[in-house]
């Protein structure tokens, strides 16, 4: 089944399209002219944005304080059930769109496939492309059956490309009505303040892990990061003790980060983290244990204490001025 | 609280291949292999403790188990019962290699009604060894559920629930009706360890075994997968660089290697 029309779900923050968002308008336009954007809430206002990489419409479905999983799915099948028929639906690998997606999938009693970095429309049908064991592995899985396929990518899978097209033309969907499933509503939403660059778009990464012994020395990562003018990073297994905020993380739950250099200080390399941090250009680890599998992909890796290299490293740069 | 409020919990548990042995494909079906000895995810142990705290809380209870495994395994299972869940049903069955995350949730959506339901379904915000991530919202519209994922917090209040659920910027208040789903992140809560009692316990606690046409879920496994594998191939390769012993100077490699690349 070749690929004819479309859809992207789009999301936005602080009124502006995300990039994740604005990087699969670009692949989608490659693949058909025919793309739309599919968003919950204030869709309409980055209807500009979105037509600018490529959308020629938005299908705008406003939710209130309904969670969007529930939303935004039900409001998607509404309108297939209408006569439109996207032969592909793609989506971010975020919280909301792992959501959406979720629910889609039954809704539409199809697979969703997760994780992927490429899609191919060849020959032999729709074909994604997910790594697997921290990247060392790709696996190539094609859809099967009929369409709409679902699928998912990550965050800087893709360029972001202007393709200089005008505003994407609104189209409101009516929320049918959610049921006992559209339950949970927001109450409030807390924003964690950070300073510095943004960890995704940070030319510098320092990143700590469990190796760091305790929470205090978490220090050491920021003052790092803020001589290199850098943002701090962290693996998941200090986010989960608590250390640092979840804001934080760099892996596969968390931030997908691409900088110019990434230092991971007393990370091992799980798979987990890896998948977030390997496409960094440059990679410098430092770890106490020589067989920790990070040194496997480290452009210099350093076999010592943290807490021994660490503050050298600091009082050397400091010391430069 | 006010009244005692009897509530179930029922918390989907997976049975993964122990994370510290290096995860591998089986070479006939390129999917991962869990044939191996299988123990209880780690990420699945916090959502059992938040089940039997909310049900202490609630003042009175019980936590149920779903699992989906090959060849019976129960071992995982046992450290949850252990822990102090009272029973479980575990869906093995041949026909359920190969699988993908639709099926899974309808097998374990459907084994979450033979329990009779819940007043509250939790699960892990991913498997460690799958990262699909996505079975839990799918058990709960196959369930008709409302849902929160990635609680970060969570407590019971007049019969709702109250989540600070995580987000990219920080974190959600969020309330939901019961019955509902939720999906826990690690860390949400301390996981106890088993005591030798429960250990005990457990190995007399009732496990049912089911196979999928028990649960009149057809088809599954490769029949009814959405997809096949066309291609696995190794990724380019990142070439590890030098790696060198701290003998109390390495710190000055890292200053060179900065300075190579202009960044100081």
């Amino acid at each position: 089944m070749a690929i004819n029309s479309i859809w992207v779900f789009a999301q936005s923050a602080n009124g502006a399209p995300t990039s994740a968002t604005l990087e699969l308008l670009t692949k989608a336009r490659s693949l058909t002219p025919n793309v739309s954007a599919f968003t919950g809430n204030g869709g309409a206002d980055i209807a500009a944005a979105l037509g600018e990489f490529g959308a020629t419409k938005v299908f705008v479905a406003e939710h209130g304080p309904q969670l969007p999983g529930v939303a935004v799915a039900t409001a998607m099948k509404a309108v297939i059930d209408g006569g439109e028929s996207p032969d592909l639906i793609m989506f971010p690998q975020t919280y909301e769109g792992r959501d959406v997606m979720s629910r889609m999938s039954v809704k539409l009693d199809k697979t969703v496939l997760t994780n992927n970095v490429d899609i191919e429309d060849g020959g032999n049908g729709v074909t994604v492309t997910t790594p697997i064991f921290g990247g060392n592995t790709l696996v190539s899985t094609t859809f099967t059956g009929s369409g709409p396929y679902l699928a998912a990518f990550r965050p800087k899978s893709f360029p972001m490309e202007s393709a200089g097209g005008s505003a994407a033309a609104v189209s409101n969907v009516q929320m049918p009505d959610l049921g006992t499933a559209g339950g949970a509503l927001v109450d409030s939403v807390h924003v964690e303040a950070s300073t510095g660059p943004k960890l995704d778009e940070a030319d510098v990464v320092v990143s700590g892990g469990r190796g760091l012994g305790e929470a205090n020395n978490y220090t050491l990562i920021e003052e790092l990061a803020g001589i290199l003018k850098g943002a701090p990073g962290a693996s998941r297994a200090i986010v989960d003790a608590g250390w640092v905020p979840y804001s934080y993380q760099v892996g596969q739950t968390g931030k997908v980060v691409k900088p110019n250099i990434y230092i991971a200080a007393g990370i091992s390399g799980a798979t987990q983290h890896m998948v977030g941090m390997k496409g960094s250009k440059n990679i410098i680890a430092i770890n106490k244990d020589k067989e920790a599998p990070i040194f496997g992909v480290a452009d210099l890796g350093i076999v010592g204490d943290v807490h021994k290299v660490l503050p050298k490293l600091i009082e050397a740069l400091r010391a430069r001025g | 609280m006010g009244k005692h409020f009897h509530m179930k919990v029922i918390v989907c548990v997976k049975q993964i291949p122990d994370p510290a042995v290096p995860g591998a494909l089986d070479g006939s079906t390129n999917t991962l292999k869990r044939d191996g000895k299988l123990i209880l995810d780690d990420s699945d142990a916090y959502g059992v403790e938040m089940a039997l705290q909310l049900v202490d809380k609630a003042g009175g209870g019980e936590v149920n188990l779903v699992s989906m495994a090959p060849n019976g395994e129960t071992a995982g299972l046992r450290t949850a019962l252990a822990m102090g869940a009272a029973k479980g049903v575990l869906v093995s069955d041949p026909a359920l290699q190969g699988s993908d995350a639709l099926t899974t949730a309808k097998i374990l959506a459907a084994a979450v009604q033979r329990l009779g339901g819940a007043d509250l379904v939790i699960a892990a915000t991913e498997s460690s060894d799958g990262y699909t991530g996505t079975v839990p919202e799918q058990m709960a519209e196959v369930l008709g559920l409302p849902s929160v994922t990635f609680a970060k917090k969570v407590a019971v209040e007049g019969g709702s629930l109250k989540v600070d659920r995580q987000t990219e910027a920080g974190y959600d208040e969020v309330t939901c009706p019961l019955p509902a789903l939720i999906s826990v992140t690690a860390g949400v809560v301390e996981p106890r360890y088993p005591s030798f009692k429960g250990i005990m316990a457990a190995k007399s606690k009732p496990v049912e075994e089911v196979k999928a046409s028990d649960l009149g879920v057809t088809p599954v496994g490769w029949d009814g997968a959405g997809q096949r594998i066309t291609n696995v191939a190794q990724a380019e390769a990142r070439q590890a660089g030098e790696i060198i012993e701290d003998d109390g100077e390495a710190f000055g490699k890292i200053v060179g290697f900065l300075e190579s690349l202009k960044i100081i």
